[in-house]
């Protein structure tokens, strides 16, 4: 039915400007068909001109104003984050005086200058002073992004061992992910794909023999300790994935055939970040989103959605495959006992073994 | 004054016409304006499929889980009851990638325009090898029906994305399209830069030595100086891609690890070993960003030439555009990690890279300002080509700004790979390279077929897909920001971006006008060409050589001798002139002074 309908509309607005172009060659037939334009067509396009900057900025404005709480510039939960959001927002801050002021020239200029019979334009051709402003400006301009922005890309992806960071391995696969404690010995067994052996469960391929890799503990949420640095491991076992943890600022390929890394410190449990007004607001706007959805599918006699609760997640963000769209982790943060706490409740890999 | 190559002893064997068949003046021809015609004919039926696809991805997204019956019409067994599969949306995802960069874009646009006005703005009767060009388009029409064919396939067409990372795209087991749609998407490729080297050649060999007399290099329009330096990128760097698909071929099915390596799919334990991705990743890339300059610095040619034309005024710092050309073509090859940063590179190669990408931002800048300086205190001639190339100049700034965050390693970790990327790329290459194009057949149209176009059908085509294209982009970044990757079928398994689904519903609205509006182009493109107003020899009063041959189209261009350059291409509204143009060929009159430059 919606089908239907909506090749009905396609059809009449077809058929609508069908006809607006017949009214257009009607008109012209005995008019000037000089398909050059004329002053009055300047006339015309250049209000258009003006109009077309209002919608720039109106467009902007409205962005903004709807969708601008939308973005992931503010209240991020890892250390390193802050120093994101804040770079993104001089970044923007810089492009939005830019692109506000040389939008109005570009347009305004189209406006004013508009052509007119018998008018001769300026001979003016060049202007080496001129030039050598706009060349200089954005280079300094740039050269203090680039300057900040190496700093921070340096801070983000320089791993400082001395803080004895929790390793963690990221594994994924079409089209899930698994995550890997290193347990006790906080160091990752050895493991290969040719080691995989789906007969006694090993299924990220770990060395058996690896004294390091008996208390490795492998699950399907990540939980993480709040203020703890985190080291991750990242390995895929097909084609490329990648990690991605918006939240955290975080995002790392998984590669098969090499072993990749990113590390941050989480600094916001998932609990706290729940009562964030912020964060707050958009759940209730999104629950709000979802009751409308569940209201039209139980009208169909389909089942309604679930609540929706803040979860962080780590998502697949590199193109994988069929369900490239739901491989999907739950991410946790919580204090240090309630991580103990859960961490030991969960299987070591020598205990996971199948016996046959 | 530098040195010219002296040709027209040796080229006015070709001044008079031949007796031409039908099968060689309109198949096999080796004209280069049947060329051009046969290129832009075939671009834009690229096109159409190229956009129709979008749209169908737009649908999916803004509605993903209400059946459609035009899926069911289009897609047959792909959207079983009306229902897109969840395969077939990244086969669309890589199909519309790889047409509308390729074919449309890099083909379609330069591809048409080199070939019509490098010898006609340079003065020459055709390319070096008209041969060459000729093999040059089949090879190009060879590969468009290659790439059209691999829909048609039982597995479906490649499905890897556009940029056919391996394992994805080298193992069948990981996808369907990875199949026999991959090795048609590859061989359909390899013709493709075979077709394109052949084209670039043609045309650097031709900018470099058949220029007529007087046309030094400093005195070529700023067209020709983009159409060069584009190909000279092409030479450099579509090899690379043609070694990178060759590797791929041999890794899909000789056997062979180059970019594989320790793989475990579907319960078996591949035999590849020792190979890496990231060096596809590489390959790919040292062609995939200059491929944007290849897609872009025709539009801007053009928009140059358009711009000084339709603003009677001189192009602002003719020196700084063409070095600004050149740096941006020299930077582009050293720019592709930003691809990359978090593909497992080094670190320290991502500082490198953010480097030499933001300083790539200087010479656009320059092109910018120059842009908005010519315009100053022009007397603007508003057609719709000049439409078109002032909505480029918007396009490409706003585009080109975002470039500033996604060029930056510490920003591009969080927004990499989202729908900000897909806003970004569309509007600084997609969209303002679309804008060129159009801007092209607007202004040559009677070049190219002696008729004009509707300018008020043209009016419609520009404001409606102006304000759609901001619509669709421009909402699109906030989307991306607030974290929703590209590439997904649906989002409803992530309640997480419930909120931004009505921006979706709008985006794809705006999309689906600017698709409705492009059949206004269509309508006026065709009826123009066999009803439009007939054009008289230079309907825009412009300066350069292409104008000041006959009409009526032959093979050699110019009857008798080709006209010789006195001065510059952009003399316009010059003191000491009555008219507000002076064409190339018009001697300097007594004292005047050509325009150092």
């Amino acid at each position: 039915m919606t089908g239907l309908l909506t090749i009905l509309i396609l059809l009449g607005i077809t058929i609508a400007i069908w006809q607006m172009v017949k009214i257009f060659d009607l008109a012209q037939a005995n008019r000037d068909t000089s398909q050059v334009a004329n002053d009055k067509d300047n006339s015309v396009n250049a209000y258009l001109m003006l109009a077309f900057l209002g919608f720039i900025y109106f467009i902007t404005i409205i962005s903004f104003v709807l969708w601008g709480d939308l973005p992931l510039v503010s209240n991020s939960a890892s250390e390193h984050g802050p120093e994101i959001d804040r770079l993104m927002v001089i970044s923007m801050v810089v492009i939005f005086i830019v692109q506000t002021i040389t939008q109005f020239l570009l347009h305004y200029f189209a406006f004013k200058y508009k052509g007119e019979k018998g008018r001769k334009a300026l001979f003016y051709a060049d202007n080496d002073k001129l030039e050598f402003i706009w060349t200089i400006i954005p280079v300094i301009v740039l050269a203090g992004l680039i300057m900040y922005g190496l700093f921070t890309w340096n801070d983000i992806m320089n791993v400082n061992e001395d803080d004895d960071p929790l390793v963690v391995e990221l594994y994924a696969q079409q089209f899930n992910w698994k995550a890997r404690y290193a347990g006790a010995d906080n160091v990752l067994g050895m493991a290969n794909v040719r080691l995989i052996n789906l007969d006694n469960a090993n299924i990220l391929g770990l060395d058996e023999s690896d004294p390091n890799a008996q208390d490795d503990i492998i699950t399907t949420e990540l939980h993480l300790p709040v203020g703890r640095p985190v080291l991750f491991k990242m390995r895929s076992q097909d084609v490329l994935h990648s990690a991605y943890m918006p939240h955290f600022r975080a995002q790392m390929n998984c590669v098969p055939g090499m072993i990749t890394q990113f590390a941050f410190t989480p600094t916001v449990t998932t609990a706290e970040m729940r009562l964030n007004p912020d964060i707050y607001q958009k759940v209730r706007n999104i629950n709000k989103i979802r009751n409308e959805n569940s209201k039209k599918l139980q009208a169909k006699g389909e089942e309604p959605l679930d609540r929706y609760e803040f979860d962080y997640l780590l998502l697949c963000n590199k193109i994988c495959g069929k369900s490239h769209y739901n491989m999907q982790m739950k991410i946790i943060v919580e204090t240090e006992e309630e991580y103990n706490e859960w961490i030991s409740e969960q299987k070591q890999f020598k205990n996971s073994l199948v016996q046959n | 004054m530098s040195a010219h190559v002296d040709n027209h002893t040796h080229e006015d064997d070709h001044g008079h016409h031949h007796k031409e068949t039908f099968v060689t003046k309109y198949i096999f021809s080796q004209d280069h304006k049947m060329i051009a015609k046969q290129y832009l004919i075939t671009g834009i039926i690229m096109g159409i499929i190229g956009i129709l696809m979008s749209l169908l991805m737009r649908m999916q997204i803004a509605w993903p889980e209400k059946p459609n019956a035009i899926f069911e019409a289009l897609l047959g067994k792909w959207a079983p009851g009306g229902v897109m599969d969840a395969d077939i949306y990244l086969a669309l995802v890589t199909i519309h990638g790889t047409i509308m960069v390729f074919f449309v874009l890099t083909a379609g646009l330069s591809g048409t325009f080199s070939n019509l006005l490098i010898p006609l703005q340079i003065g020459a009767r055709d390319m070096a090898s008209g041969f060459l060009n000729m093999v040059s388009y089949w090879l190009f029409f060879l590969s468009s029906v290659i790439m059209v064919i691999s829909f048609f396939v039982e597995t479906g067409p490649a499905a890897a994305g556009w940029t056919v990372y391996p394992p994805l795209s080298a193992l069948p087991l990981a996808q369907g399209g990875s199949g026999a749609g991959m090795t048609l998407w590859l061989v359909s490729m390899a013709i493709f830069i075979a077709s394109s080297l052949l084209g670039s050649l043609n045309y650097i060999v031709t900018v470099l030595n058949l220029r007529t007399k007087g046309m030094s290099m400093t005195r070529l329009p700023l067209t020709i100086w983009a159409f060069f330096i584009t190909a000279v990128i092409g030479v450099v760097s579509f090899p690379v891609l043609l070694s990178a698909a060759l590797l791929l071929i041999m890794d899909r099915s000789f056997g062979t690890s180059f970019f594989l390596s320790d793989i475990f799919i579907q319960g078996e334990v591949l035999h590849y070993q020792g190979g890496s991705p990231v060096l596809f990743e590489h390959l790919f890339w040292f062609l995939g960003h200059p491929e944007v300059y290849i897609v872009l610095l025709p539009a801007l040619g053009i928009t140059s030439e358009v711009i000084a034309t339709n603003a009677r005024k001189p192009i602002f710092g003719y020196r700084a555009m063409v070095a600004s050309i050149i740096a941006i073509a020299f930077l582009s090859t050293i720019v592709w990690g930003h691809h990359m940063f978090i593909s497992g590179m080094n670190p320290f190669l991502g500082s490198v890279f953010t480097f030499t990408t933001l300083l790539i931002a200087i010479p656009s800048a320059v092109k910018a300002f120059n842009y908005i300086t010519t315009l100053w205190k022009g007397n603007l001639q508003l057609n719709p080509a000049m439409l078109f190339s002032i909505g480029l100049v918007s396009t490409f700034i706003t585009g080109g700004l975002t470039g500033i965050i996604l060029g930056d390693s510490a920003l591009d970790i969080n927004v990499h790979d989202t729908y900000f990327v897909v806003a970004h790329f569309h509007l600084v290459m997609g969209i303002s390279a679309l804008y060129g194009l159009f801007a092209g057949v607007y202004h040559w149209f009677p070049k190219m077929f002696g008729r004009m176009l509707n300018k008020n059908l043209g009016y419609i085509h520009f404001w409606v897909t102006a304000v759609c294209a901001y619509g669709v982009f421009f909402p699109m970044h906030f989307i991306g920001m607030a974290g929703l990757p590209r590439r997904y079928y649906t989002n409803s398994n992530f309640p997480l971006f419930d909120d931004t689904q009505n921006v979706q519903i709008l985006i794809t609205i705006f999309a689906l006008v600017a698709g409705l509006v492009q059949l206004v182009f269509l309508y006026n493109f065709i009826h123009s060409m066999f009803y439009g107003k007939k054009t008289v020899k230079n309907p825009w009063r412009s300066n350069t050589l292409e104008w000041t041959a006959p009409i009526e189209h032959f093979h050699g261009n110019w009857e008798g001798e080709i006209p010789h350059v006195h001065r510059w291409a952009y003399d316009y509204s010059k003191p000491g002139h009555d008219e507000d143009f002076v064409p190339q060929n018009i001697p300097l009159k007594k004292g005047e002074e050509e325009l150092q430059h």
